[in-house]
């Protein structure tokens, strides 16, 4: 095992390349709904267990399911009334499953990117060979259904071996969500090919804020705002990016969704705000940013 | 290393992994219409427990479990505590609005307090089963569940609907109720309306009872305070409330817990809720068995048995 994931080097917040993005905007923001499937009965994965309770763990596993039936078009519905399309952080068995969901997604023009097979299929102690079919698998199963080109990744239930960024840059992957270290996108060091993360952030995850952390669902509301608030500000230096990660399953509950709308409403009534995709922060960043940030980088030397 | 079984998919295809229910998209579906042309059925739920002193949370502990070495006198009476005194200021809140509930009942309370299960009875609330007690829960790998199911029964009146302790079930479970005569279960959490499960060769409907709009996993589960409570039931209203217009009827669950909302600090919040909710025009306050023949009878009017 290492001691550092040797993903990154060191560059310091404010002493960076000026981030512009377009038409001047201070924040490039983002909202990715995690479309998920979560089997009743999963194999077992020797690292990690998928239900809390014994299986069938028919509480949770019906609270996931309520995402794909009811809280999937609400949550939807309330991002079309602020102008929002989404990047979906999509389990591509979804695509099998639920094709009507899938459907909904690209009917609006929304990004479909990989969040693996199942929610219930962890990527620990997989092979090389296996994780390649992984990644695969999610390559050809969003060709099929969207016709999209696969550009990102968020692994399985944030589950990994050590080659996982490897293999998703070799396979032609542009940008990984799975790296919290930064509210700016950054060069990921990888054996071969160019890899951007690009900030999804666990703070604003409502599975985090709502499921972890406990907090209100008005109170929710509240610290979104707060993050663009503040993101916004700082943004008129460098440019920021704010991400909202959603779980139609918690989001979509109705006692839960009116807060989130006046919040979303909130951040896509500002003007200097690019209402993007991940994978069209990943490119600005890509073509304009990606040298420079790797030239000023600092090399981390361990003890 | 795993096998390359793990990246094996047998499951994977259109619907569901599992053949308990089909897959079907709540806005999709037939707008339903309720008694009197109301907009939302309002189900209130009031769960009546009982969590014995050498409680063993096999094969989990549920919320609300004793949790210090034996005997754990506090948090055992801070439950009974629903039973005795609790129960009361609920049915005080509800009465003031004509609201009857559905009272999932474990059998240790029917056999220990008759007389609460009279005072119910006498009010026409609905008696749903809710298990033996909140120390039985059901599960797979469970010895004889067959007659557990039988002694939670017989201790009731004739009831039509469970609800399993915690939520919890094993793989035969429905199959068991059913085959017991129950004809609506509360433990899936995956729906706002009511829809139908395949158990023991016939149909089995899930209620929407929520997991969530629940007065102890907020409060206790989650730490809320009651007006934070109070705020999430009047904005799960509101929504639905608002839905009812374009999608059609609404339910909407409240869960109550005597021993988490009958505090004398919380039952207030309780009253605040019910005002809020009552004073709508087009609500519908009923028992979830009155709700669900509603419902079946619409079906049945629309030529649609499976939504």
């Amino acid at each position: 095992m290492k001691r550092d994931p040797g993903l990154y080097d060191y560059l310091p917040y404010g002493k960076r390349p000026r981030i512009e993005w377009p038409n001047g905007a201070r924040v490039a923001f983002w909202v990715a709904p995690n479309i998920e499937f979560y089997e009743l009965e999963p194999p077992k994965n020797p690292s990690r267990t998928s239900w809390a309770r014994p299986v069938p763990d028919v509480l949770n596993y019906a609270y996931r399911d309520y995402g794909n039936r009811a809280g999937f078009w609400r949550m939807a519905e309330a991002m079309d009334r602020c102008g929002m399309r989404g990047s979906v952080s999509l389990n591509v068995a979804v695509c099998d499953h639920h094709p009507e969901v899938i459907e909904a997604c690209v009917k609006r023009g929304w990004e479909l990117y990989s969040h693996g097979t199942y929610n219930t299929r962890y990527t620990f102690n997989m092979s090389e060979e296996q994780e390649r079919a992984l990644i695969q698998d999610s390559i050809d199963t969003i060709r099929k259904h969207s016709g999209q080109k696969l550009d990102g990744w968020l692994a399985p239930a944030l589950t990994y071996t050590d080659r996982t960024l490897d293999l998703v840059a070799e396979m032609g992957l542009t940008y990984v969500c799975d790296l919290f270290h930064d509210d700016q996108p950054g060069p990921v060091k990888v054996r071969t090919g160019r890899l951007v993360s690009i900030p999804y952030s666990l703070e604003m995850n409502d599975a985090i804020s709502l499921s972890v952390n406990l907090v209100t669902p008005r109170h929710y509301g509240e610290i979104i705002k707060r993050q663009f608030d503040r993101l916004y500000a700082e943004g008129a230096e460098s440019g920021t990016v704010m991400c909202i990660p959603l779980h139609p399953y918690l989001i979509g509950q109705p006692y839960r969704l009116k807060a989130f709308e006046e919040a979303l409403g909130y951040i896509t009534g500002h003007d200097k705000v690019w209402l993007a995709t991940g994978r069209e922060i990943a490119k600005h960043f890509a073509d304009n940013y990606y040298d420079a940030f790797a030239r000023a980088s600092q090399p981390v030397h361990d003890l | 290393m795993i096998s390359d079984d793990y990246l094996k998919y047998p499951k994977r295809r259109r619907g569901m992994d599992h053949e308990r229910y089909d897959w079907s998209i709540l806005p999709r579906r037939e707008p339903i219409k309720w008694p009197g042309g109301a907009r939302l059925a309002l189900w209130v739920t009031v769960s009546l427990q009982w969590f014995p002193l050498d409680m063993k949370g096999q094969p989990f502990k549920p919320l609300g479990a004793l949790q210090t070495a034996y005997p754990d006198l506090r948090h055992y009476t801070l439950r009974d505590y629903g039973n005795r005194v609790g129960i009361f200021r609920v049915i005080k809140a509800l009465e003031r609005h004509g609201i009857r509930a559905s009272a999932p009942t474990n059998a240790a309370v029917a056999v220990r307090y008759p007389s609460l299960l009279e005072d119910l009875t006498s009010l026409n609330w609905e008696i749903v089963a809710h298990g033996l007690d909140m120390d039985h829960l059901h599960y797979e790998g469970m010895a004889d569940e067959r007659s557990l199911v039988t002694k939670s029964l017989e201790k009731l009146p004739k009831v039509r609907g469970w609800l399993s302790p915690a939520k919890s079930e094993s793989k035969q479970t429905l199959d068991l109720l059913a085959e017991a005569g129950i004809e609506y279960v509360c433990d899936w959490v995956n729906d706002d309306m009511p829809y139908e499960m395949r158990a023991g060769g016939r149909t089995l409907w899930a209620m929407p009872h929520s997991g969530d709009i629940d007065d102890a996993q907020i409060m206790i589960g989650n730490r809320h305070n009651e007006d934070e409570w109070r705020d999430q039931m009047i904005d799960q209203f509101e929504l639905l409330y608002d839905e009812s217009t374009v999608q059609g009827g609404r339910m909407m669950s409240l869960s109550l817990h005597p021993w988490v909302i009958g505090q004398p600090y919380r039952i207030g919040s309780l009253e605040e809720v019910l005002s809020r909710i009552m004073r709508q025009p087009g609500v519908w306050p009923a028992t979830g068995a009155e709700i669900l023949d509603a419902f079946k009878a619409q079906r049945t009017a629309q030529g649609t048995s499976r939504a």
